[in-house]
């Protein structure tokens, strides 16, 4: 036991008198939360629009200034036709524009129709599919506003109500997400080279000699880099919660169990490629490439699974950081208790386990 | 010296082989070490040195052949014989990244010795080597010379009965080399067997007795004086050169 402390004590040295490593360990997750939360947004907010207006009527004049007050667009300008809107869009000025065409209101008034043309700048195709969203949605509710007395024979409503996230803020995806992405890279990424860095400097080969049993090594690896990923967890929380105002729903207590876990199974799988690897390089390179891009492109949090052809989809499922994204999704949006993830955590568990057999297996050819 | 048969017996190899598939890299070892002994590993690299040494200390398993390690098995009693060797690897072994009394500390924790102990060697460590100024540096700011010595006091710290160096002095200059050496005797007159591989002929000169390794094979096997005499050689170079031009494997 006294062996297994100093050990540890050692760990705890290298890392803290390592400033690159200390600056990835902790400066990474704020960076990546305030980079997702502010930067990297797909919410539309102050969408710069230029209007035309050929109508100049009290209804378009009403139209144009409930689009003004509302918090998703901003009016850059009033343009006289095709050529300004497109000028506007070539040289990004503006992502969408509205036509109001001449005697919209009286249109309106005397045939019970008028059009109204919505023009986008679909390079960013998601992008603009939002922006002619919220713009129809802002008319149809001028529209039902004025006809609240009128009465219709027959009409469907649909009531749309976008659960769990009614603002439609992009926090609640990201965040499990990035969690997922940090504790991928610094469990896996740092134990793999903290590892491979004993072999390489011949230190590892010290203690294999010495009576201190290898098991032990590779547990003193784990134990420093299992509480550092937990602070990981704990400021990532704290950001969320203070700066992007995402409350943790469920249980704080499951969600740190869970992530306790996720935080185990990366500890394995970089304990897994420190034994098959010999320098700090291949372990990086195959931390980063065989770990991160799995984590970012088939945990969902940025392409939806569902989207993808059967085969990626069946591969998506050997990526841990996807049912650890599931699980925090459920436990921290939608505030569902452990009922609700069993089935998510029993396979984490599983891939832990196996990860970890064949780790031990591995090891112990190695020392043969 | 001269009667290092009526010694104990601190390693003892019979028939001790390691073969990789088809290749051979330690073929039937046999030989014995005594207490207090200062035994010289030689060989051209790939003759097979690193291999028979990571047999004896427990890095790697034996194809065939037995051997003990200061009476213990080296199959049966792997955690005796742990605790009862020291080890120097090639690549230096010693934290660059902590200073010199956290390295004497680990390692002396590593090997169980009590918190008193560890900080009686430590002191005694630092006196020995003039490290006083130094203590509390990194072990990356000392020079070359100093580390190794360094390292070669750390692998003795919990006093074992072997230490296994392991080409300890390359790349260091002669005079260091010569202090390096200092250390080894002084550990000898202790009674601590050392088992050393070195490429340098003027260190072979400085072992009680010597074996030369020629493709996996122990070829000659005896003191220095009694090594030239048999191979007609004014200086261990001769003899050297006289055996390793019969090796047919080249540089591995």
């Amino acid at each position: 036991m006294t062996q297994l402390i100093t050990f540890i004590k050692k760990e705890f040295h290298h890392v803290l008198r390592d400033r690159k490593t200390l600056l990835i360990l902790f400066g990474m997750p704020v960076v990546q939360i305030l980079i997702f939360g502010f930067a990297l947004t797909n919410e539309v907010k102050n969408s710069k629009i230029v209007v035309v207006d050929h109508a100049h009527d009290e209804v378009s004049t009403e139209i144009i200034s409930k689009i003004e007050a509302s918090r998703y667009f901003e009016i850059e300008s009033f343009v006289d036709g095709p050529l300004g809107i497109e000028g506007a869009f070539q040289e990004g000025h503006a992502k969408a524009a509205i036509v109001f065409p001449a005697n919209f209101a009286r249109d309106l008034q005397h045939q019970n129709s008028a059009q109204v043309q919505i023009i986008a700048d679909a390079t960013d195709p998601n992008n603009a599919t939002a922006l002619t969203n919220y713009l129809s949605s802002i008319i149809q509710d001028y529209q039902s506003a004025m006809n609240k007395s009128a009465v219709f024979p027959y009409r469907i409503i649909p009531e749309t109500k976008m659960l769990y996230n009614p603002q439609l803020k992009g926090a609640p995806n990201f965040v499990p997400g990035v969690m997922a992405m940090v504790l991928m890279l610094v469990c896996v990424m740092m134990t793999a080279i903290s590892i491979v860095k004993e072999k390489e400097t011949g230190t590892m080969e010290v203690l294999l000699v010495s009576p201190f049993r290898p098991a032990l090594v590779i547990l003193s690896k784990a134990i420093p880099y299992l509480l550092l990923s937990l602070v990981n967890v704990g400021s990532i929380l704290l950001l969320s919660v203070f700066v992007l105002d995402l409350p943790v729903n469920g249980s704080l207590l499951l969600l740190l169990a869970e992530s306790t876990l996720f935080i185990i199974t990366c500890l394995t799988l970089g304990i897994f490629i420190s034994i098959k690897t010999d320098s700090q390089q291949t372990a990086m390179l195959i931390s980063l490439m065989g770990m991160l891009l799995p984590t970012v492109l088939f945990s969902g949090f940025m392409f939806p699974i569902e989207n993808m052809p059967i085969p990626l989809q069946v591969i998506s499922n050997i990526v841990p950081a996807k049912w650890y994204y599931l699980i925090v999704k459920d436990i921290m949006i939608k505030g569902l208790g452990f009922e609700a993830i069993w089935k998510e955590t029993l396979i984490l568990v599983g891939i832990t386990l196996f990860l970890f057999f064949i780790s031990l297996k591995s090891f112990k050819i190695r020392l043969a | 010296m001269n009667d290092l048969s009526n010694r104990a017996i601190s390693i003892k190899a019979d028939l001790l082989t390691k073969r990789y598939g088809d290749f051979i890299a330690a073929d039937a070892l046999s030989f014995e070490v005594y207490k207090g002994e200062i035994f010289g590993f030689l060989g051209a690299n790939g003759a097979g040195k690193t291999t028979a040494m990571r047999m004896l200390c427990g890095l790697s398993l034996p194809s065939s052949g037995s051997a003990t390690i200061a009476g213990f098995d080296i199959y049966r009693e792997t955690e005796k014989i742990k605790k009862n060797i020291g080890y120097m690897s090639q690549k230096f072994s010693l934290y660059e990244d902590l200073t010199v009394l956290e390295n004497i500390r680990f390692y002396g924790g590593i090997y169980g010795l009590s918190d008193g102990a560890i900080k009686e060697k430590s002191e005694a460590i630092i006196a020995r080597l003039g490290l006083q100024s130094e203590a509390d540096k990194l072990v990356s700011a000392l020079p070359l010379g100093w580390k190794q010595k360094l390292a070669f006091s750390v692998a003795i710290l919990h006093q074992p009965h072997i230490v296994f160096l392991d080409e300890p002095t390359g790349g260091v200059d002669p005079v260091t080399r010569r202090q390096f050496w200092d250390l080894i005797y002084e550990a000898a007159e202790e009674g601590v067997t050392v088992f050393v591989t070195t490429h340098y002929m003027d260190e072979a000169e400085y072992c009680n007795r010597i074996s030369i390794m020629v493709d996996g094979r122990i070829e000659a096997l005896d003191t220095p004086h009694n090594l030239k005499q048999q191979f007609q050689a004014d200086s261990m170079d001769d003899v050297f050169y006289k055996l390793a031009r019969q090796a047919k494997r080249v540089d591995l």
